[in-house]
């Protein structure tokens, strides 16, 4: 690791202060990616200002019947937080579906929203990526990018994006909570992480003098019908080559709303809501499911290594959306 | 810049002066000479550097020593009592769950942490509390009995 300075942080405003000081400065609080990215010498940051003191963990229920996650809330807290296992076992399931007990007993809610990509080449600074070194350019896209995205990509850019618990939160509608220099303001989740375009070296559309504070989640869990399925390499220690959350609201078998978010395969969690509304008044059948599945990859693009993915996300779409249509879902 | 930081290990307050760029493993073995966590990957995948942090077991190498400051670690050499070894760790011997033993020390804690918070685990709980520590010796097998032997519950089942 680079050297650095080190300040804690006691509250919000001071945080924002230090790092509003300091270009190069970042935010650290349970650490897992960035002290991992610092080993590799991938992120350099000048200053690291200590968030983990703030008051911003908890997990709190909201007015409106949803609920409110800190940005400090542990991934271990929440996966296991009685009323996320009850109303919201999709996100519970889809944390547990990731990293290990020590990892999750670290990492925290903010800091999994902004995780970076695991793009091998990203991680090794003897080869080009223009996520690091913007204008380089991107070693993936000829290179070994089994693991790489098949949506949304750029010239620029092929990079996935590497959260199971984002996935989730994507399908719920989360909403992202921040703070900085102007006031707070709410972050619907499908605007906060970006597309690669011409700028993959910008991963959320979190400002530099922001924080996130929290993560609320709406009313409605789909806690009855709904299923995470993760595809990978080996069933631990590997990232998602796909992974689907599935959320269904369901009158019989009659699918009455349908959320589909993919991970594993886009720079984002990936979202389509209006290939979503073909399932709305279908029923729950392997026909309409594979239908949905191939309007959502209709766009999809492989490079290489990773063209398999295209066809194994459209089957995880349509297991995914099989088990969550039944009553107990078997993700 | 070194800053001053003070911790509780083992039980026992602790005072040290490191830079920021210092992992809490390092701190441990290297300022502390408790070399028990080891050094494995450095990265937080296989878990040989497990300590236990205000009652949780997290990967040392991927925690600052300075974001340790007023909190209380536990490691392997916390666990005996008056030089009588920690019934997890007794079973461990016992079970022939200890090969290399590169392993055990963040095994046995992600084992105590489980206990303390579960005393009666089921395999599956079991399983899943040291599914982020790697053991390239045993097979997991006489590691899982060894806790269900120390939680006192039933012996574990051979999986083909």
């Amino acid at each position: 690791m680079n050297s650095f300075s080190y300040t804690r942080a006691d509250d919000v405003a001071t945080a924002l202060r230090e790092v509003a000081a300091d270009g190069a400065a970042k935010f650290i609080a349970g650490g897992t990616n960035l002290i991992d990215l610092m080993k590799e010498n991938v992120e350099r940051p000048s200053r690291l200002i200590d968030i983990t003191r703030l008051t911003l963990g908890g997990i709190r229920p909201r007015s409106d019947g949803g609920l409110r996650l800190g940005a400090l809330a542990t991934n271990t807290d929440v996966a296991y937080h009685k009323e996320i296992e009850r109303r919201y076992p999709l996100l519970s399931k889809a944390i547990l579906a990731g990293a290990s007990p020590q990892l999750r007993n670290m990492a925290t809610v903010g800091g999994n929203l902004l995780q970076r990509t695991r793009c091998c080449y990203f991680y090794d600074t003897a080869t080009p990526c223009n996520k690091r070194t913007p204008g380089v350019g991107c070693s993936a896209i000829a290179g070994f990018n089994r693991a790489h995205a098949i949506l949304g990509t750029s010239a620029a850019c092929i990079a996935s994006h590497p959260s199971d618990m984002c996935v989730a939160l994507a399908a719920l509608e989360a909403v992202v909570r921040v703070t900085g220099s102007v006031g707070e303001r709410v972050v619907p989740f499908a605007a906060f992480h970006r597309l690669p375009g011409d700028t993959p070296n910008i991963d959320t559309n979190l400002q530099a003098d922001e924080i996130i504070t929290g993560v609320d989640l709406p009313a409605r869990g789909f806690a009855e019908h709904h299923a995470y399925l993760k595809i990978r390499d080996r069933a631990s220690y590997a990232f998602a080559l796909v992974s689907v959350a599935a959320a269904l609201e369901m009158d019989g078998n009659t699918i009455t709303e349908a959320r589909l978010a993919l991970g594993g395969v886009a720079h984002k969690p990936w979202r389509d809501p209006q290939t979503e509304t073909m399932l709305h008044g279908q029923s729950a059948t392997r026909e309409n499911f594979k239908r949905v599945a191939e309007a959502l990859l209709r766009d999809a693009k492989g490079f290489g290594r990773n063209r398999f993915k295209i066809e194994l996300a459209k089957l995880a779409i349509v297991r995914a959306l099989s088990q969550a249509s039944f009553k107990e879902a078997h993700s | 810049m070194k800053r001053i930081i003070t911790l509780t290990v083992n039980g026992e307050p602790v005072e040290g002066a490191v830079e920021p760029n210092r992992t809490l493993l390092s701190f441990l073995r290297e300022d502390l000479g408790l070399t028990g966590a080891k050094h494995g990957c450095g990265l937080g995948d296989c878990g040989a550097c497990t300590v236990i942090l205000d009652g949780k077991p997290v990967n040392s190498c991927l925690v600052l020593a300075v974001q340790a400051d007023g909190r209380e670690v536990l490691t392997i050499e916390g666990l005996a009592d008056n030089g009588k070894l920690h019934p997890i760790q007794e079973a461990f011997i016992e079970t022939g769950a200890i090969q290399c033993g590169f392993c055990s020390p963040g095994m046995i804690l992600s084992a105590k942490a489980l206990l303390d918070e579960s005393p009666k685990p089921t395999e599956t709980e079991i399983r899943t509390a040291i599914s982020g520590n790697l053991c390239r010796c045993t097979g997991y097998q006489k590691i899982v009995e060894a806790i269900l032997a120390a939680a006192g519950t039933a012996q574990g089942k051979e999986v083909s």
